[in-house]
C-alpha cells in the first residue's frame, strides 16, 4: 500500500511538474529574459560554423571542395528531423494533456522546420549534380525527406484550415503524429535499401569516417542550426503568446465599453 | 567542372534562409510586445 502512495506521489509531482511549465505566462517569463543570450550564441555558433566550413574546412580527397556543402546540408537535416520529433512530442501533449502551449509550440515549429527542410533538400541538390550528375534521384532517402517536407507543409496548412483553432491544432496533431513513422525511414534509409545517397558517416559508437578537421567545423555548425531553431522556436512561441494576451486585453476592453 | 556555383547556392540559400527567418522573427516578436504594452497601458 506504501508502495502506491509513493507512486501516486511521483505521479502527482510529475504531472504537476508538466503543468507548471506548460503554462504560457510561466514560459514566457522565464524565456523571455534569456531570448537575447540565445540569440547570440546562435549567431556566433552558426556564422563560425559556416565560415569555417565554407573558407577553411579541407577538400575531401574523393569529392573536391564540393564536400563542402556538407557543412550546411547535414546541420540542415538533422534539424528538420529534430524538429519534427518535437512538433511530434508536442502533439502527443496536446492529444493527452491538452496543454495551450504544446498546442502553441506544435503551431511555431512547423514552418521553421518546413524551412530548414527545404534548405536540407535544396543544398542536397546542388551537392547531388556534381557528384551523382543529377539534381535529383527518387532515392530512398532523398524520398523520405521530400516526404518529411509535405508534412511539415501539411501540418501548416492543417492547423489554419478550421473556423475553430481547437480542431485545427487536434487535426494537425494527429497529422503530426502518424508521419512520426517517417523519421525512422529517414534515418535507416540508407540501411535497409540500396541508395545512391551514402551511408551514415558520423557514429556516436566511436566509427565515425570522418577526419576531425572535417568534423569540427560540422558540430559547431550543427550546434549553431539546433540552438537557431531552438531560439526562433522560443522566440515565436513568445510572440504567439504576447499576440493571444493582446487579442484577450482588446477584447476585455471591447465587452467593458459595450 | 566548376564546383564554385554549387558550394555558393548551398551557402546562399542557408545564409538567405538564416537571415530571412531571424529578421521576420525579431519583427514579429518586437510588434507583438509593443501592441501588448499597448494594449495593457490604455
Amino acid at each position: 500500500m506504501s508502495e502506491n502512495v509513493i507512486h501516486a506521489g511521483r505521479t502527482g509531482r510529475a504531472g504537476s511538474w508538466l503543468h507548471k511549465y506548460a503554462n504560457p505566462g510561466r514560459f514566457l517569463k522565464l524565456v523571455q529574459p534569456m531570448l537575447p543570450w540565445l540569440s547570440a550564441i546562435s549567431i556566433i555558433l552558426t556564422v563560425t560554423g559556416i565560415v569555417w566550413g565554407y573558407a577553411f574546412a579541407p577538400a575531401d580527397w574523393q569529392q573536391g571542395i564540393a564536400s563542402r556543402i556538407m557543412y550546411v546540408h547535414v546541420p540542415a537535416a538533422w534539424v528538420s528531423m529534430a524538429g519534427y520529433a518535437a512538433l511530434a512530442v508536442c502533439s502527443f501533449f496536446s492529444i493527452i494533456w491538452r496543454h495551450p502551449l504544446a498546442d502553441i509550440a506544435a503551431e511555431e515549429i512547423g514552418p521553421v522546420g518546413a524551412g530548414f527542410t527545404f534548405v536540407c533538400l535544396v543544398s542536397g541538390a546542388l551537392w547531388g549534380k556534381p557528384m551523382w550528375g543529377a539534381y535529383w534521384v527518387w532515392d530512398a532517402r532523398l524520398t523520405s525527406v521530400l516526404i518529411l517536407f509535405f508534412l511539415y507543409l501539411g501540418h501548416i496548412a492543417l492547423i489554419r484550415a478550421f473556423d475553430n483553432p481547437a480542431h485545427g491544432h487536434r487535426a494537425a496533431a494527429i497529422l503530426a503524429l502518424v508521419g512520426a513513422i517517417n523519421l525512422p525511414i529517414i534515418v535507416f534509409s540508407v540501411q535497409w535499401w540500396n541508395t545512391l545517397h551514402q551511408g551514415n558517416t558520423i557514429s556516436f559508437s566511436g566509427n565515425s569516417k570522418i577526419y576531425i578537421t572535417m568534423l569540427y567545423p560540422l558540430l559547431i555548425a550543427t550546434l549553431g542550426f539546433y540552438l537557431s531553431f531552438i531560439t526562433l522556436v522560443c522566440a515565436r512561441v513568445c510572440a504567439a503568446i504576447m499576440e493571444r494576451r493582446t487579442g484577450a486585453a482588446l477584447l476585455a476592453r471591447a465587452e467593458r465599453n459595450s | 567542372m566548376n564546383l564554385a556555383p554549387f558550394i555558393d547556392g548551398s551557402y546562399g540559400v542557408s545564409v538567405i534562409f538564416l537571415v530571412g527567418v531571424f529578421a521576420l522573427t525579431y519583427r514579429r516578436y518586437r510588434r507583438a510586445a509593443a501592441r501588448l504594452r499597448a494594449a495593457e497601458t490604455r
